[in-house]
């Protein structure tokens, strides 16, 4: 019951949470700018088509009735008509978002392997060669900006050695391979060093010693009973990095020309197209908090003790 | 009396390690010493980045090539002993557009990093000191902050306001106060509780004074670290605006820019991009380093975090 209870409050939370990042992208959209049909469509507008646009857009309502307008338009699954595509904005994101979850899963699968093996590795070696080298490694990860591997990577593996594909998905899921690495190094590193540092922590607690007692050797110790309990807080921020690998997404997508979600964002600031900016910033900002309600909801049911609080 | 004096001794030791621990004794330059001594990494990291910070004020000193106009013979030449790290597109010496980008490339990692802790102690110090409604009103609206990606919330406030240097630092000390606030809140909560905050609110001390007192210096420690810890989010952001096309505009530029520049000549010259892409990532990591150094002596309860 309290399990239940915890999880429907954090459930309410994200909810409120929600509709202000709805508002917030809606005010400063809409409002913020003065005319945004001026915004939309370049300083050299004259009166009659600002009038027609802004008709048309019911930007001539009072803010609160857009916005009702707009939400009562997002239960539908109706967020507007892109101005560039000259289609539905859901229906664009519909298109588009195979891409950046593929691109997203793959880029998971990169760094919670690679993360959580080089991190068990690392606790086990502490201050060996191999524990350096992975840390050295991690760290690389997390501070290299994620352009900086994306176009290294596209020169050498496919500019030069014509292993992967260059850009685009002509390939399948190959042509997803390098854009996914470029992605995933950075939440590779964070994981792997989250690992290291909790497992070592929870290998000094008394559990570990009874294990170690009862004569369970030393991997079976750390597999059983010392990884379950450090995998906990490294769970959470594995659901927590779908934020930032659906946002990286931006980057990756632009270098690869990959046809996803992040394409569409700066495809549609520079097409100054405001519905479908709009729909695509708060689409994966929706993802975004329901990976991490999902992360509170585990670290719920994985922790005992959170409940309590 | 052999015995008192040996308990006195020993109250004595045990204040004075239990003050060592807290680390309220001693004073910043004492604990920035005992960083020196015990982090080799972290005081290199910080030589560096003030060499670097000198070298990109110093710029038009140190390099006798021009930032702007260049020598359209010499164009997407290698690394040499003229040019140190090659030239660009239009000729230009690549390391001088380094040290002139790194202008506003650091000021970008500074300013909008203070900009927001300024925002995140005034929201965060209010709501955990005034608690209630305030801080119900300030945390959600935080929450909602931190519920962005913070790319796509800077894309879009870089929309909504236009291009430019200022309006970038406002993007970013608008993405960033959030985690401060979480921060101080969470501090002034626990400090509000202590007994010398207690005292001064019953001689009926004004609780503005109580907060800047009282509770501000006792944040400074963490304060200090989430600036340096938040400086390389800051630059890492801007660059990928920058690269996405949304950030620096020219005739300015910025490490991002000059990645960005350089992109269509990545395969014939890929140092153009290449350097700004390292100058980033040697900033960054000296930035991790410094600040992990400094919440290992400033702040270990950060640590546990």
């Amino acid at each position: 019951m309290s399990t239940l209870k915890s999880i429907g409050k954090r459930v309410l939370g994200s909810v409120i949470v929600l509709i202000g990042v709805i508002l917030i992208i809606f005010l400063m959209l809409r409002i913020l700018p003065g005319n945004a049909i001026i915004t939309m469509m370049g300083e050299h507008v004259d009166e009659e088509n600002i009038a027609r646009m802004t008709a048309e857009l019911g930007l001539d309502k009072p803010w609160y009735v857009q916005f009702a307008v707009y939400v009562k338009g997002l239960f539908t699954g109706d967020m507007g008509t892109s101005l560039k595509y000259h289609k539905p904005v859901a229906e664009l994101i519909s298109t588009y978002f195979p891409t950046t979850i593929c691109l997203a899963a793959m880029a998971a699968v990169v760094a919670w392997v690679v993360g959580i093996v080089c991190g068990v590795i690392s606790a086990v070696k502490k201050d060996k060669l191999v524990d350096r080298l992975f840390m050295g490694f991690s760290l690389l990860g997390v501070s290299v900006p994620v352009f900086m591997t994306a176009m290294v990577l596209q020169y050498f593996l496919a500019y030069k050695l014509r292993i992967f594909p260059i850009q685009g998905t002509t390939m399948g899921l190959i042509s997803y391979v390098l854009p996914a690495i470029a992605l995933g190094w950075n939440s590779a590193g964070s994981v792997a060093r989250l690992t290291r540092s909790t497992l070592l922590e929870v290998m000094q607690s008394d559990y570990i010693d009874t294990a170690r007692a009862k004569g369970r050797g030393a991997t079976g110790t750390i597999i059983f009973h010392a990884l379950r309990n450090a995998m906990i807080p490294v769970i959470t921020v594995m659901a927590m990095q779908i934020a930032s690998l659906l946002s990286g997404a931006v980057i990756t997508e632009t270098i690869f020309s990959l046809p996803g979600i992040g394409r569409l964002c700066v495809d549609a600031i520079s097409g100054r197209d405001v519905p479908l900016l709009q729909g695509s910033v708060i689409f994966t900002t929706i993802l975004v908090i329901g990976g991490n309600l999902i992360a509170d909801c585990l670290y719920t049911v994985l922790d005992p003790r959170i409940r309590k609080e | 009396m052999a015995t008192f004096n040996n308990n006195s001794n020993n109250s004595a030791a045990l204040s004075e390690e239990l003050a060592g621990q807290i680390g309220e004794s001693e004073t910043l330059g004492v604990q920035l010493r005992r960083m020196a001594k015990k982090n080799k990494l972290a005081v290199f990291s910080a030589i560096l980045l003030i060499l670097l910070l000198l070298s990109a004020i110093f710029a038009p000193v140190l390099t006798p090539y021009d930032a702007v106009t260049g020598n359209t013979a010499e164009r997407l030449q290698g690394p040499s002993f003229e040019h140190w790290l090659g030239t660009d597109e239009m000729g230009r010496d690549v390391l001088t557009r380094l040290l002139y980008g790194a202008r506003i490339s650091l000021a970008v990692g500074i300013v909008p990093t203070l900009v927001s802790l300024i925002i995140g102690v005034a929201l965060g110090m209010t709501a955990g000191f005034l608690g209630g409604k305030v801080d119900y009103i300030i945390m959600r609206f935080a929450d909602v902050m931190l519920a962005f990606p913070s790319l796509l919330l800077a894309m879009v406030i870089m929309y909504t306001l236009g291009d430019g240097v200022i309006n970038i630092f406002l993007a970013l000390a608008l993405v960033g106060w959030a985690s401060v606030a979480r921060v101080v809140r969470s501090e002034t909560i626990s400090l509000k509780e202590s007994e010398y905050v207690e005292a001064a609110r019953s001689m009926g001390m004004n609780p503005v004074k109580i907060m800047f007192r009282h509770i501000l210096p006792n944040c400074m420690p963490s304060l200090i670290v989430l600036f340096t810890l938040n400086i390389p989010s800051a630059i890492l952001s801007e660059s990928s605006l920058s690269f996405l096309g949304i950030g620096i505009q020219l005739p300015n530029s910025s490490w991002g820019l000059m990645v960005n520049m350089g992109r269509q000549f990545f395969n014939q010259a890929p140092w153009i991009s290449l350097a700004p892409s390292v100058a980033i990532m040697l900033v960054v990591l000296s930035c991790n380093f410094l600040g992990d150094g400094l919440r290992d002596v400033l702040d270990p309860h950060l640590n546990n975090q």
